[in-house]
């Protein structure tokens, strides 16, 4: 399977990064070369394999539903760009 | 010197009062102030919070409530978030954040009374095996080849943790693995790393990359020092949901065992072609001396060992362009301004994020595409199921298994850097062990040819980090591995 630089743009906006045009070429062939290494993998017959989801064989557990933190609004946005009151700001998006 | 003491040695020192915390700490600012500039393998340094940190050791010792790790000085690796410290992650996106809250391994390690030199350099997002995808520059190795002065990475991505140590710079660090980010630096620098069992250090408040493979582990100075480093830095979380609540063993009561009457399987797999005859060579000469200290070695295979690295990258890209999609200029880090949200966005992350990362995003996002996430996400879940079927296999009839940690030594800055995946075959031998979260050590065990140093790598049972520690401790006293990197504390204006 070959990436064409149609489905390389899509999935740069799907990731919203911005690729210029002048550099699809050069990720077509990165992200082409790494593919075509993965294929190695339809070697591997997987019938009847149930997938291995996480890192650990252990039940996750339930916690009690509780309000464990907050009130700390100075803290959360205390990292923002860009702030309004006690909110994030971002430019406008409904005129 | 003081910088030259292993921690368990300046733990001793400092009990016994031969000299202070705040001696042994301003040893060691001095030192980064010299070497330092030679390495980068810290991006940030706080003297001054370690001051005050050796001053609060020191009142403890005089009390005698000193906890474990009291006055001994430690790298953080810069994914861990650090309360009030800045906290990139070897990347521009991140360059402006400044935690308000401590991860829960630091947090662990400051309960202990350890003192934190500062924040260490790392391939960006802990994506990369040579340190040069930190947005704050290379690290470079305290190594070089005899007779060659070119300059050579570290490994990665805990590049600055590994070179930190092993240039005499900290005492020990904390660093991450997610497919060898420990074990690899740890084999190219010269000295003891470990990534435990998936679940024994807590994940919270470390940056994330890929959640079902990231842990948390120590590089240290030797299988003792690293042992006693990871007992502070391990145990349940509640803030992880992954986290194991088991209780933490003395790992380096485990150091002292020995390996009588153990059975060390050797994965035939793990031989591969094109592997340097020397590491080969150091390869048999470790079996050798595991089955003169009393242990049985035995042939076993891991049928879909080749097929780890392919399968690792589709799962970490995968998680890794979930957990990144964070970032996007609006609640922390870095912005780009863009006209409306979405060139916001996209500018952010166009500007904010290195090739590398940029690449794995873009990977991650397509296998999850719609109409391909059958064909390689879920092929890769079931390729990730076998592989830990293999390892289940085995340690039915072995104890630990015993393989090279890397398939080369150190190479130079600029090397392999052509394309993506001749990078990515490092991780070879140690990405299988983050497939199935088993733990996994690097031990230093000779050099080769030119003066570099080779490691071991030690796998086990999962939450059976103690027989990985009593085979590695039988590895370091077997190999005697004293070798010294020529860049380091105390080496003189010429080192």
């Amino acid at each position: 399977m070959s990436l064409d630089p149609a489905t390389v743009r899509r999935i740069a906006k799907l990731a919203r990064i911005r690729v210029d045009e002048a550099q699809v070429e050069a990720l077509r062939t990165d992200l082409n070369s790494i593919l075509g290494w993965i294929e190695q993998l339809n070697e591997v017959d997987v019938t009847g394999v149930e997938p291995l989801t996480g890192g650990t064989q252990m039940a996750l557990r339930l916690r009690e539903d509780v309000v464990s933190d907050g009130g700390i609004a100075d803290a959360v946005l205390g990292n923002a760009p860009d702030r309004n009151g006690e909110f994030f700001a971002v430019p406008k998006v409904v005129e | 010197m003081l910088t030259d003491l292993t921690l368990a040695e300046a733990r001793d020192g400092l009990r016994a009062r031969k000299f202070s915390a705040v001696e042994l700490t301003d040893a060691y600012l001095a030192a980064i102030e010299a070497v330092n500039p030679k390495l980068n393998a810290y991006v940030l340094v706080t003297g001054e919070a370690a001051r005050a940190q050796a001053l609060a050791a020191d009142a403890a010792l005089a009390r005698g409530d000193a906890g474990p790790l009291a006055g001994i000085p430690l790298a953080i690796k810069d994914l861990f978030c650090t309360q009030g410290v800045r906290t990139t992650a070897g990347s521009r996106i991140l360059e402006p954040f400044i935690p308000p809250y401590e991860s829960t391994v630091t947090a662990n390690l400051l309960r202990d009374g350890a003192i934190f030199l500062g924040k260490a350099n790392m391939d960006e997002f802990a994506m990369g095996s040579s340190n040069m995808t930190s947005a704050f520059g290379p690290v470079t190795s305290p190594w070089t080849r005899r007779g060659d002065n070119r300059a050579l990475v570290p490994g990665g991505s805990s590049g600055g943790s590994a070179a930190a140590v092993s240039a005499r710079i900290a005492l020990g660090a904390t660093a991450t693995d997610t497919g060898g980010s420990i074990r690899q630096p740890a084999s190219f620098c010269g000295i003891t790393g470990i990534k435990p069992t998936y679940g024994r250090c807590s994940r919270w408040g470390v940056v994330a990359f890929a959640s079902s493979l990231d842990q948390a582990g120590p590089v240290a100075r030797n299988v003792e020092d690293a042992a006693i480093l990871l007992r502070s830095m391990a145990g349940f979380d509640p803030k992880d949901s992954t986290s194991a609540d088991l209780p933490v063993p003395d790992f380096a009561a485990a150091c002292r065992r020995g390996v009588k009457g153990l059975r060390i399987g050797v994965p035939k797999e793990y031989r591969s072609e094109g592997m340097p005859a020397e590491i080969e060579a150091l390869w048999q000469q470790g079996l050798g001396w595991l089955r003169e200290a009393g242990a049985e070695i035995v042939d076993v295979s891991l049928p879909h060992t080749k097929y780890g690295l392919a399968t690792y990258y589709i799962v970490a890209p995968a998680e890794a362009s979930s957990n990144l999609a964070r970032y996007d200029g609006v609640r922390f880090g870095a912005r780009t301004a863009g006209e409306d949200l979405a060139s916001l966005y996209e500018n952010t992350r166009a500007e904010g994020f290195g090739a590398e990362v940029r690449r794995r995003v873009l990977i991650g996002t397509y296998v999850l595409s719609a109409g391909y996430y059958d064909a390689y996400y879920l092929k890769a879940q079931k390729v990730r199921a076998l592989i830990l079927k293999d390892f289940t296999d085995v340690f039915r009839t072995v104890d630990a298994l015993v393989t090279p940690t890397a398939p080369s030594a150190a190479f130079a800055q600029g090397e392999k850097m052509d394309d993506p995946i001749t990078m990515y075959l490092n991780d070879i031998f140690t990405v299988p062990a983050n497939m199935s979260g088993i733990p996994g050590l690097s031990v230093p065990a000779g050099l080769d040819a030119q003066g570099l140093p080779l490691g071991l790598q030690v796998l086990g049972r999962p939450f059976d980090e103690e027989t990985v520690f009593a085979v590695g401790a039988a590895l370091e006293r077997a190999a005697g591995f004293t070798a010294l990197p020529g860049i380091r504390a105390g080496a003189g204006a010429g080192g």
